[in-house]
């Protein structure tokens, strides 16, 4: 079988802006990173907000919306989601005919995964004792002040685990960003392997980005985990590691 | 994606047993009393109408070569119809699984390191589709416009080595697929849609105002679509180039050309309404099976 491998493939001249496929794929893997690492900031920012909303004391109203955008964000299928803002969205507002695709699929993948942080975030708040919230308000914190110093610090913690999940899955569901004509890894494949004939190598290629990309945001999330590790609090026992 | 590399390194394996196998298609088919035919599901030339049922022009010419292949071995045939992908279709030709690829594809160099094509049935030829109203007659008039075309075709190549070339630079929006890419168009996002002219012409013909749209300026490329069969057997190559050249003196070419593309197509029922090209034409007056790298020269 190994007469069939034709790695020289890498080398040949796509006849465009890059001089071979590899660099080609480089740039690929240049915009599968962006598009993760853009979306994983809008989804924990917007997430950690709609989590803590969600839990906060007297504001019903609050925590409906914080449901509310769980649910809605969680319930439609991610590439649902990537043509309503591309294709819906724009017919309906015609200004955001101008934003460029690549921050379109960085909005919904961001909003999409925040409704899954949001929900982890939530859990982990819900996972401490209510002793620790009464214990912040006796001392005369505000809800800001016992949030910030006693049940955040520990929530985070808690959810290390599915967040790396979290951020994982990111990177693996950039992927939709072809279907709307983002020059990512799998839009790299698709076109490469038609070009080339050598479905097989570009494939093994792409995967072997994907798995790089996915384990290094796994080993920086373990690294946070063991350097964060309370004493004594649940992390401690498992004593860092993947996932 | 794990599923897919595990079904991947197993096409991979397979392909590498094909060498093992004997290639003699005729005294294989002789044998088992059955053929397999690749169809496509949805491609221009050859898609499926639901329920395991497939149909279009390489269909049809595949059907009369199975006629003509019955004839010869003086024994009925089962078909077998194997859907193919554009990834899986050389390996799966290799390997034997499919005996008879009568989807739509390209004959190039890089495939012929692989497979062998039977005479070209149909040259495609690499267009240009605008709105009516846009003013735009050629590729010079998309210097710094917007052109779709469809990721995973040629076409993206084509574009990308035509400016390149010209110096010319256009903005690309790739479709995950044609309506898709049509959308783009219809949309406004994109003033060009630059992909196979019968695409085009289908696209346009299903579209809510036919009117507005039209193929304009230059052939972008040209691309001699052929059956795809098993490399290095030449008693098959032979019978199955014998029953299209047969085909194409005896009339039944053009008029399964009338059917598919002149008249009324099913499912919906609409005319995708493209002459027979000179291209095509001249492929049928001298039957041969140059690859893609061939047309180019000229």
């Amino acid at each position: 079988m190994g007469s069939n491998w034709d790695w020289q493939v890498f080398m040949q001249d796509p006849g465009g802006k890059y001089p071979t496929y590899w660099e080609w794929m480089l740039s690929a893997w240049g915009w599968t990173v962006s598009v993760s690492l853009l979306a994983l900031i809008v989804a924990l920012v917007l997430g950690s907000l709609v989590g803590i909303i969600r839990t906060l004391p007297d504001s019903p109203w609050l925590t409906r919306l914080g449901n509310a955008w769980v649910e809605l964000f969680r319930n439609i299928p991610l590439l649902v989601q990537i043509f309503l803002w591309y294709h819906v969205i724009p017919a309906l507002i015609p200004v955001m005919k101008d934003v460029p695709s690549f921050v379109l699929v960085v909005l919904a993948l961001g909003f999409f995964t925040s409704a899954r942080i949001a929900e982890q975030v939530r859990s982990g708040i819900q996972a401490l004792p209510k002793g620790q919230r009464y214990a912040g308000m006796a001392v005369g914190f505000t809800t800001f002040q016992y949030y910030r110093y006693v049940i955040l610090p520990m929530a985070y913690r808690i959810i290390i685990p599915p967040l790396t999940s979290e951020t994982m899955n990111i990177f693996k569901n950039s992927s939709v960003a072809f279907a709307v004509s983002v020059s990512e890894l799998t839009m790299f494949f698709i076109q490469s392997s038609e070009e080339t004939s050598r479905p097989i190598e570009m494939f093994l290629g792409v995967t072997a980005l994907y798995v790089v990309s996915a384990f290094t945001i796994n080993r920086i999330m373990a690294f946070i985990e063991k350097r964060t590790r309370v004493p004594g609090f649940i992390v401690s026992a498992s004593g860092g590691g993947g996932h | 994606m794990k599923k897919q590399v595990l079904a991947l390194a197993i096409s991979a394996l397979a392909v590498g047993g094909a060498f093992a196998q004997a290639n003699d298609t005729l005294a294989k088919i002789k044998a088992s009393g059955v053929i397999t035919e690749g169809v496509r599901e949805s491609s221009g030339l050859s898609y499926t109408l639901g329920n395991g049922q497939y149909t279009g022009f390489h269909y049809d010419v595949c059907a009369n070569i199975i006629k003509d292949l019955e004839k010869t071995l003086g024994k009925k045939l089962e078909t077998k119809y194997q859907p193919v992908t554009s990834q899986n279709r050389v390996p799966l030709v290799q390997n034997g699984t499919v005996d008879l690829e009568c989807g739509s594809t390209t004959n190039n160099a890089t495939r012929a390191k692989d497979v062998s094509f039977a005479v070209t049935t149909y040259v495609e030829e690499v267009r240009i589709a605008v709105k009516a109203n846009s003013g735009i007659t050629g590729i010079k008039d998309l210097a710094g416009k917007t052109i779709a075309t469809t990721t995973g075709t040629t076409s993206v190549q084509t574009l990308r080595k035509n400016e390149r070339a010209t110096g010319l630079d256009f903005k690309e929006l790739y479709g995950k697929d044609h309506s898709d890419s049509f959308l783009l168009l219809e949309s406004g996002r994109a003033d060009a849609f630059v992909m196979d002219g019968s695409i085009l012409a289908s696209n346009i013909a299903k579209s809510k105002s036919p009117a507005d749209y039209k193929l304009v300026g230059e052939v972008l490329s040209v691309e001699p679509i052929a059956i795809m069969i098993r490399k290095d057997d030449p008693a098959f190559k032979k019978a199955v180039d014998d029953s299209i050249k047969a085909q194409i003196k005896n009339g039944d070419l053009a008029k399964l050309w009338d059917k598919w593309f002149i008249q009324a197509i099913p499912p919906a029922n609409v005319k995708i309404g493209l002459p027979l090209s000179e291209a095509t034409k001249a492929a049928w007056a001298t039957p041969n099976d140059k690859p893609m790298e061939d047309y180019a020269k000229k």
